[in-house]
């Protein structure tokens, strides 16, 4: 088990550094000088000429390169364009706000896509099923912000009941959080239906439910245990999805985390914030999808990583 | 007479070997949802075609006098901030989001199905650096590699499309990639290469053939994302630029008179919502229909 942890975090390496140098290229490739973009309209040539001696940028490729490996090892990422503070430090301060929703949500979204789709899988055909199978469909194709805008709309528009953006109390994590759960409950609510179907035509259950056991039993104890893996799997990668709906429901809701962060940095064209943030969100990424690896490793006692 | 040819056609269904094609036909046929699903589809074609004749004048012309209508006769949808028709721009919007649609998976079919197929036929090398490549574009969900690439590209709908595109290349390749090394292993391709065949001729008279059917649900799927991503990116406003009109950032521009004029940002949500969950609805139905594995 140890073992295999290593090589799993040994096997994330080449990902690493794919993804550094995907970020080296993404701003050496922006159309112009980097160091005209990240002085901006106003600079003099002197100030371009010293941002291009602090970046590097007068040195061959691959010493940038090597150098800006050093910075990612330490996680130096540089200073943000607008505010002049460390990357880090901007991302450091939203990061909670952003891993809070997610964390939130995807809590939720467990809850209630879990026995939604047991229900589902368990009366297969049935108005139950149809309904559930609907609802998660509608789920997939709502566009989150969307989404988020009518919940606005009717909880502090029509029924002054919720902030409509914002933070300070728990009251400001109702309405986002619902907008960021609606957009994942529906993939973990759909797994979970066809892989308990699967499991629930298998011999072993049949002999469950021939021993004279409890339904509620061959389903909890026998069915989903077995179905459990793919339900992970999804809710491993919707983690990242999460992630990628943050940027849009931060948005909504004026919510300060790293995914409005994301945004306000493309608009301002602050690239090192961008590359900064889009790291985060990869390495996060990453690091979740091992741990789902892992985990099955604890759910399955089959699975042997050798 | 009449009876008789019907009866022999029935019989034939019921008994005689069929196409793939004709059995998959009838399976969708059968399958309401997924016909519902085209049939949506089918609405949003006929409405880009003949947005002039839906909606004659400009969509994007400003009237200010009229701004924030609510739904009237006149305005069906009501106005927007700059007093423009919302149904006009909803029809002329899907022009935008089916064109998009269209990009979108034409650059993720062109580029990541060639490099599925390669990486898969050929293995070793190649498809150990292709994997990686792809390995490191997974590592990023969807929307945030899309977002990242149009901070480099710049916004506007082409630099949108492709860079939803090149989102969509890596989610191909692995597709392609894993039914290319199955149908590999198939005798017939053994049989082609015993006779001489040339690898380009294996790849696309033998294995890609063969590779159609998770391509394709894959397509009506990707279309649906690339609709919504684009209108993600719009409604960010780093999409589709105003006044083109497009639902996304139509949504975005609502946004600010949600307490005065709510109907701005409702109506090109469901715009969106129908026409994503066509895409999905079709998906689906063509993954019951296409794949033999699944029977009905």
């Amino acid at each position: 088990m140890f073992q295999y942890v290593i090589k799993r975090l040994l096997s994330i390496i080449p990902v690493l550094f794919g993804i550094s140098l995907l970020l080296f290229f993404m701003l050496r490739a922006l159309p112009g000088d980097p160091a005209q973009v990240l002085a901006g309209q106003m600079a003099t040539p002197e100030d371009i000429e010293h941002i291009r001696h602090q970046l590097g940028l007068d040195k061959p490729v691959y010493i940038q390169y090597a150098v800006f490996l050093g910075q990612l090892a330490k996680f130096d990422l540089g200073r943000s364009a607008r505010t002049q503070n460390p990357v880090i430090q901007e991302i450091w301060a939203r990061l909670p706000n952003t891993i809070l929703l997610a964390v939130v949500a995807i809590t939720l979204a467990c809850l209630f896509g879990i026995p939604a789709g047991i229900i589902s899988a368990t009366r297969p055909y049935t108005f139950l099923d149809y309904l559930v199978t609907a609802a998660a469909l509608f789920g997939i194709s709502m566009p989150v912000f969307w989404l988020g805008l009518m919940l606005v709309i009717v909880f502090s528009v029509i029924l002054p009941w919720l902030p409509a953006g914002g933070t300070g109390s728990w009251k400001h994590v109702i309405l986002p959080s619902i907008t960021l759960t609606a957009f994942v409950v529906a993939f973990i609510a759909r797994m979970t239906r066809s892989s308990m179907l699967e499991v629930l035509s298998q011999d072993y259950t049949t002999t469950a439910r021939s021993k004279g056991l409890k339904e509620k039993v061959v389903v909890i104890k026998h069915a989903l245990k077995n179905a459990l893996i793919p339900i992970i799997t999804v809710v491993g990668l919707q983690f990242g999805m999460l992630l990628g709906g943050a940027v849009l429901t931060e948005t909504v809701f004026a919510w300060p985390g790293v995914g409005r962060l994301i945004v306000d940095s493309i608009l301002a064209r602050d690239y090192p914030v961008i590359q900064g943030t889009i790291l985060i969100f990869g390495l996060i990424y990453t690091l979740v999808n091992l741990m789902v690896d892992v985990i099955y490793a604890f759910v399955d006692p089959r699975i042997r990583y050798d | 007479m009449t009876d008789t040819i019907r009866n022999t056609a029935d019989g034939d269904r019921d008994h005689s070997p069929i196409s793939p094609f004709r059995r998959s036909w009838f399976k969708l046929k059968r399958n309401k949802v997924a016909l519902f699903g085209g049939f949506l589809i089918l609405l949003y074609i006929l409405t880009a075609l003949l947005a002039p004749v839906l909606f004659p004048g400009n969509p994007s012309a400003p009237n200010l006098i009229m701004a924030l209508e609510t739904p009237s006769l006149k305005h069906p949808l009501g106005t927007d901030e700059l007093g423009r028709s919302i149904l006009g721009r909803i029809i002329y919007g899907s022009r935008v989001s089916l064109s998009i649609a269209i990009g979108v998976v034409s650059v993720g079919l062109f580029i990541g199905v060639p490099l599925g197929l390669i990486s898969g036929y050929y293995g070793g090398k190649t498809d150990f650096i292709l994997q990686r490549i792809t390995d490191t574009l997974l590592a990023f969900p969807g929307f945030l590699l899309a977002l990242g690439l149009v901070a480099v590209l710049g916004v506007g709908l082409k630099n949108a499309m492709v860079s939803i595109g090149i989102a969509m290349i890596p989610l191909y390749i692995r597709l392609v990639r894993g039914c290319t090394l199955a149908v590999r292993e198939e005798i017939y391709v053994e049989a082609a290469k015993a006779v001489g065949t040339r690898d380009t001729v294996i790849l696309l008279r033998h294995i890609l053939p063969n590779v159609m059917v998770p391509i394709t649900v894959q397509t009506s799927l990707s279309m649906g994302m690339g609709i919504l991503f684009a209108a993600g990116l719009g409604f960010l406003g780093i999409g589709v630029q105003p006044p083109t009109p497009e639902w996304g950032t139509m949504l975005g521009s609502g946004r600010s008179y949600l307490f005065h004029a709510p109907h701005v940002a409702t109506f090109p949500g469901i715009a969106i919502f129908l026409a994503v969950l066509g895409f999905n609805l079709l998906g689906d139905g063509l993954r019951d229909a296409l794949d033999p594995r699944f029977k009905l």
